[in-house]
């Protein structure tokens, strides 16, 4: 049975529709990123599960119960904003204790809790900074630690790890699962950053223009991505322009040089999308010419022009030698690492 | 680089700024100075001002019980000034701060309106509303009967101080207003989503981190409601005497110029001395907020 569950949300402001049928029902114990473009409604969401925001339709029902009748001071939730908002004028321990405060928690109980909390976070010996005087990574730890003590039953992140620099932003990601998966609070994460999704949920919500386009595992959404927006907003990948022939007796399909057996179902126009990583050089294949070659430590990349427009090509780099700038070759990959979606014949 | 070059080098920002200073000095230093020299002048009603060095002016402020009296009005007015714009003008500034776009521009319009009209012309429209039996305000309320005598305003404390509170207001709210602008727009959600109600968001997160804003507009109010003249010689007049006022009457109508300026050095010194001390003290207790 699902946990948190949100039945055909939407959400207007005035005549614009923010979020539309938006479904989802979430696991005791999840980890959960809304993931898409700035403008695609994610925030929105959360602000409506926050209680910040009241949906214009639908309902969020939390253990079967109406979530939106209940007033946002109410509900219990965790949440970890952009900013942080930490409130300056207390220490890192006031502001861990002001939720508990607001719970009656008593002193003795209070002090304990908080400072297991910060201790958790790794910020124990910070109970009486300030959070000016603390770096951004510090004050991120805080706002967690002030999150997670009251125990909340859903923990709400609002793209906590935008303002923090790569390494730190890596550093966190890390911490932060480990942290999610020993307390097992279930979790929502709202992000940008395909990778930031990918390397913390367990499911993946793909948002665009306000709607769901995908929910699925990082690896499905990943692999398996179910429109032309998620496998490009998914980390890289080539469209090229397709056919499939079904008057032979077997079906084929075809891209420029390249070909394989078709896949059931579609016929005529289509695209074919591979990720750059699973296109390899061979003897056959989709003729390409190598425009510039970049080495990046572990990995080639390649950008090449083919009969089918511009394509990248990503290898490892296993110490074999990889063809050079201005070369000509023939890129292949297996029909299985592609997919195939139909295309609008202009 | 020679000796010489780096001689001009140390005296750019002395020649940059003389200009400045030199104006500084002259229009405001000079005077000071002057009057302060002239606070220890001697005066009669027939010798007039004799360029000696003597204390009795300073004597005569200092024993005789009519200028504490002026001066401890002076301070009361002030403060009861800064309280009431403080009162009314943080609620005023944090409403306008939660207000939409276009209303948000309109009223701060308002609020800043009066400041473009002269203190005299707003001082006198009081007296015009509630001056004895011909003002507006109070004839309407005879006629209608709710009262039977004007209500008292001119010449009163109280007048003078909402009066004062009137014309003050925009630097209070303006002040609050500038610290609300530094307020996380998210923070009243992070109270809220931590069960902290509307009352328990403005007592513990909202107050705590206007207090600067409001402490710094009660020095300006403060300090320009002790020195004001316009407003208190208005509704004041000679009965009510402020210490503005009675400089101002030292000099032109006893003109006893060594008495007014003693009594214009005494207030400039307790305002600065209390403006400085209380800065400090807020320095001090709010540097966590201020950084």
């Amino acid at each position: 049975m699902a946990y948190l569950e949100l039945d055909r949300v939407a959400k207007q402001f005035g005549a614009q529709t923010v979020v539309d049928d938006f479904s989802l029902a979430v696991g005791k114990g999840e980890f959960i990123s809304f993931l898409g473009p700035s403008g695609c409604g994610k925030t929105t969401t959360l602000q409506m599960i926050a209680g910040f925001l009241d949906p214009t339709r639908g309902a969020i029902r939390l253990e079967d119960k109406d979530l939106t009748a209940i007033h946002p001071a109410k509900r219990g939730l965790g949440i970890v904003f952009q900013s942080y908002a930490l409130f300056p004028h207390m220490t890192a321990a006031e502001n861990v204790a002001f939720g508990l405060e607001m719970r009656n928690v008593p002193r003795t109980e209070r002090a304990e809790r908080v400072r297991a909390a910060l201790a958790m976070v790794g910020l124990a010996g910070f109970e009486d900074r300030h959070p000016r005087r603390m770096s951004g990574g510090q004050q991120q730890r805080v706002a967690l630690a002030r999150a997670l003590v009251i125990k909340p039953s859903v923990l709400l992140l609002d793209e906590p790890l935008s303002n923090l620099d790569a390494k730190l932003r890596e550093e966190m990601q890390i911490e932060l699962r480990q942290i999610q998966r020993t307390i097992g609070t279930t979790t929502i994460l709202v992000t940008h950053d395909q990778n930031e999704a990918m390397s913390l949920s367990d499911r993946i919500v793909v948002m665009s223009q306000g709607r769901i386009e995908q929910i699925g595992s990082p690896q499905e959404t990943y692999e398996k991505p179910a429109s032309a927006f998620v496998s490009q907003f998914l980390g890289k990948t080539n469209d090229f322009a397709a056919a499939v022939d079904r008057s032979a007796t077997s079906a084929r399909v075809t891209a420029g040089s390249w070909s394989a057996p078709a896949p059931a179902g579609l016929s005529g126009a289509v695209t074919v999308s591979i990720r750059p990583e699973r296109i390899g050089f061979g003897d056959a294949g989709l003729s390409a010419k190598i425009v510039t070659r970049i080495f990046q430590g572990n990995h080639w990349l390649f950008q090449c022009d083919s009969e089918c427009g511009p394509a990248i090509v990503i290898r490892q780099n296993d110490g074999k030698a990889q063809p050079t700038e201005g070369e000509t070759v023939r890129l292949t990959w297996r029909p299985e690492d592609m997919s195939v979606r139909a295309r609008a014949v202009a | 680089m020679s000796a010489a070059a780096e001689e001009r080098r140390a005296r750019a920002p002395w020649a940059l700024t003389a200009p400045a200073l030199m104006l500084f000095v002259g229009v405001l230093l000079i005077p000071l100075a002057m009057t302060v020299m002239l606070s220890f002048h001697d005066w009669g009603q027939y010798k007039g001002i004799e360029p000696v060095f003597i204390l009795k002016n300073w004597h005569e402020i200092a024993t005789d019980p009519y200028y504490a009296e002026m001066f401890w009005r002076t301070f009361r007015i002030a403060m009861l000034t800064t309280l009431l714009t403080a009162l009314l003008g943080a609620p005023e500034a944090y409403i306008l701060n939660r207000m939409s776009g276009r209303w948000k521009s309109f009223f701060l319009l308002v609020i800043l309106g009066p400041l473009l009209i002269s203190v005299v012309a707003r001082t006198l429209g009081w007296a015009l509303l509630f001056g004895g039996n011909n003002g507006l305000v109070n004839k309407l309320l005879m006629s209608l009967g709710v009262i039977s005598s004007p209500i008292p305003f001119m010449f009163t404390e109280t007048g003078m101080v909402i009066a004062l509170a009137h014309v003050m207001m925009p630097f209070m709210v303006l002040s609050v207003w500038a610290a609300l602008q530094r307020l996380d727009p998210q923070i009243e959600n992070a109270a809220m989503s931590l069960g902290a109600g509307p009352a328990t968001i403005i007592r513990r997160i909202i107050m705590p981190q206007i207090m600067p804003g409001v402490l710094s507009g009660a020095i300006i109010v403060f300090s320009l409601s002790a020195s004001a003249f316009a407003t208190p010689a208005i509704i004041g007049g000679r009965r009510l005497k402020v210490a503005a006022t009675l400089a101002y009457d030292e000099f032109l109508n006893t003109l006893n110029w060594p008495l007014g300026a003693a009594v214009a050095t005494l207030l400039l010194v307790a305002l600065v001395l209390i403006v400085v001390g209380s800065n400090v003290l807020i320095e001090r207790r709010y540097a966590e907020v201020f950084r």
